[in-house]
């Protein structure tokens, strides 16, 4: 270390540099300042989204609580007040609803993610296009007909469902962990190695970071995709906001239809939302 | 087989599966502690190949290397990374780590304390000619190539490693930029002495940087190690003289150095004192045309010409041209040549620290130096020669 402080004084007292320029201005002016204040930058048109879209949500949220008001549940036909109870059939079919796109979700993570890391290095790459082509026909299968593949597997029930679902949203998050981690730049990857970092430590501290955001726009489609596809789950008695749709459908009653396409519409916009919010804040700095 | 190689490779070879010839064919190399060694070759040769085989980020399929006289050919290849640092041509910088993060990656790994790092990371800073205020906490995508090789380099040199791998470090960057960092490099290293291999594909940079360079034929065989100014003086075949290619004798003016230990020409001088007639004497007594006049103080004032002295009249510091030719002591014999070339004499004058004048170099004296350094090379290979 302190054979490093005589070259300090050297580099001081050596103000300019052989062409008696100033060190600190030898940078170019456009890498100067990277950052030029734009009115509206896209990373600032993004954050406008951010702000706007809670607005919308909560418009879409109000407008269907005066309708669901209006609708004057305590007089109107057993038709209408049944399915549309909410404390008996709407409040629990969204737990149940959640609950699924929850769970299904999470599995994918847990699965997709540690599979896209195995599928990127060296002595599983082979494997990848194979893997990658069978989680593409699971997306590829109808969802329905997945659901009674599973139904005739594994029997009724939320379980099933969820079973169902992962298949069907493993595509997005393995491919963009895949896509993410192969996008990180050789030569950082190189430089890391060539300081003594171990593979793990590659991966941990330079491969996932940077990958991130690649792979939180995968989980995001998943995500959605989860909570679009559990309407679904009622056909094998999976329970959700299926139930309230399907039963708006069966007795031709527009009202329960509207106000169970309508919470789902107000769920699924919400967990877009906070998706975005993730892809935004949990970015690492600098990239 | 010298002790005191700090890097030793014993017959080294890479050799890839499924390929005849080795990437690197049985190379024995030794760098003393201290010293640049530069690896140059045409594209293809194997010198990047041969830089990676010394940290192990290629593992050698044949052969020893040696640190320090320790065998470090299966050791813990990350441990042994850790002590050596390692400089690419495109940098890698951690983009999402600020500069300072960057700059601590080993010390973190090597598990300094914190306050440790920072000092350590704000000196590296410093060193490298960035303000620490400014850009420690500045992110890659900020800085401009120039910039992000400084920061490349004071990260090489975080946990202060002996030696340092530098594969063409500066190759991506503006040559005004480039010839900067060059310069301040060698600055840097004149006081830390690492001991550090250099590779680049450019000739002028191995010459600049090297204080030695190994020129590299295919298979990393080597073609021709020695110092910049005997391969310069004397490339022992027509692979190394087409490498160094034209103007090899120009460049070799470099290294030869204008000072008191080299007998410099006389020049007839006469001072504003003395008389027209006295001046053309000293001009015909040393068959010149031209004459240097002094000022009171000795210093290099005008060239004045013969028919000027002939035509009689008074010498002042008008008479003549102009001395636009001057070199100090201590100059290169490139220098010199240069000003050589605008002098009205064709001669360069050479003064001292005060400005007062010491001699003049001609061109029959480049001549002399340029012959004398290509016997001693030859003297020098002849003798090797005769020894093996």
């Amino acid at each position: 270390m302190s054979q490093l402080t005589p070259a300090q004084a050297r580099l001081g007292d050596h103000g300019t540099t052989t062409d008696g320029r100033e060190p600190e201005g030898s940078l170019p002016p456009d890498l100067e300042a990277p950052h030029e204040p734009g009115w509206l930058t896209r990373a600032r048109r993004k954050h406008l989204g951010l702000k706007t879209a809670p607005l919308g949500i909560l418009g879409l949220a109000g407008l269907v609580f005066w309708y669901y008001q209006s609708l004057n549940l305590a007089e109107s036909k057993v038709q209408i007040a049944s399915p549309l109870a909410w404390g008996t059939k709407l409040w629990p079919q969204t737990v149940e609803h959640l609950t699924i796109a929850f769970w299904s979700t999470v599995l994918v993570v847990v699965v997709a993610i540690p599979l896209g890391i195995a599928l990127t290095r060296p002595p599983l790459r082979r494997f990848g296009p194979t893997i990658v082509a069978v989680a593409n026909s699971g997306q590829a299968l109808p969802a329905y007909g997945l659901l009674i593949l599973f139904l005739s597997m594994l029997g009724q029930g939320l379980r099933t469902v969820v079973v169902a679902l992962v298949l069907y949203a493993l595509l997005p998050v393995l491919r963009n962990t895949m896509v993410g981690l192969d996008a990180v730049e050789r030569s950082v990857i190189e430089a890391g190695r060539g300081m003594g970092m171990t593979r793990w430590q590659v991966l941990t501290r330079i491969e996932l970071p940077l990958a991130v955001p690649v792979i939180l726009a995968g989980v995001r489609v998943a995500m959605i995709l989860n909570i679009g596809m559990a309407t679904l789950a009622y056909l094998i008695g999976g329970g959700g906001l299926g139930v309230t749709i399907a039963v708006g459908l069966k007795l031709q009653q527009d009202a329960v239809l509207v106000i169970g396409a309508s919470i789902v519409a107000i769920v699924a916009l919400t967990f877009d939302w906070l998706g975005a919010l993730a892809e935004t804040y949990l970015r690492p700095k600098g990239v | 087989m010298s002790q005191d190689a700090k890097i030793r490779l014993d017959h080294v070879q890479k050799k890839y599966l499924g390929s005849k010839a080795p990437a690197v064919d049985s190379l024995t190399l030794e760098v003393p502690e201290g010293e640049i060694l530069v690896l140059v070759g045409p594209s293809g040769c194997g010198k990047s190949t041969t830089l990676r085989l010394i940290n192990r980020m290629i593992e050698p399929t044949g052969g020893r290397i040696f640190l320090d006289e320790e065998d470090v050919t299966t050791v813990d290849p990350d441990h042994l990374r850790r002590r050596i640092g390692y400089v690419i041509q495109q940098i890698g910088l951690f983009p999402h780590q600020t500069i300072a993060q960057n700059i601590a990656t080993v010390p973190k790994m090597l598990k300094w304390d914190k306050a440790r790092i920072a000092e350590r990371v704000d000196e590296l800073l410093s060193v490298v000619g960035l303000d620490p205020e400014v850009y420690r906490g500045r992110y890659p995508s900020e800085l401009s190539g120039g910039q992000a090789q400084r920061v490349g380099v004071a990260r090489a040199l975080g946990a202060d490693p002996e030696i340092m791998l530098m594969d063409e470090p500066f190759g991506a960057i503006d040559p005004i930029t480039r010839d900067r960092l060059q310069n301040e490099f060698l600055r840097v290293q004149e006081t830390l002495r690492k001991t550090i291999v250099f590779v680049t594909h450019d000739i002028d940079e191995a010459i600049k940087m090297g204080d030695r360079i190994a020129i590299l034929g295919e298979q990393s065989h080597i073609r021709q190690i020695d110092t910049p100014e005997r391969i310069l003086a004397f490339p022992v075949d027509d692979f190394v003289r087409d490498f160094i290619g034209s103007g090899s004798t120009l460049k070799g003016l470099h290294f030869e150095i204008v000072d008191d230990n080299v007998e410099l020409d006389p020049y007839p001088t006469m001072t504003v004192d003395s008389t027209a007639a006295e001046g053309l004497a000293l001009a015909r007594a040393a068959h010149a045309d031209w004459v240097l006049l002094l000022d009171a103080s000795h210093r290099p004032l005008r060239w004045v010409p013969v028919d000027e002295l002939e035509a009689g009249g008074p010498v002042t510091a008008e008479s003549g041209t102009e001395v636009l030719a001057k070199v100090s002591l201590g100059a290169t014999l490139f220098q010199a040549l240069e000003q050589m070339l605008v002098s009205s004499a064709a001669v360069a004058c050479v003064v001292r620290e005060d400005g007062s004048y010491h001699g003049v170099v001609r061109l029959t004296y480049l001549n002399r130096v340029i012959r004398q350094a290509r016997r001693e090379a030859r003297e020098h290979y002849e003798r090797l020669e005769a020894m093996a």
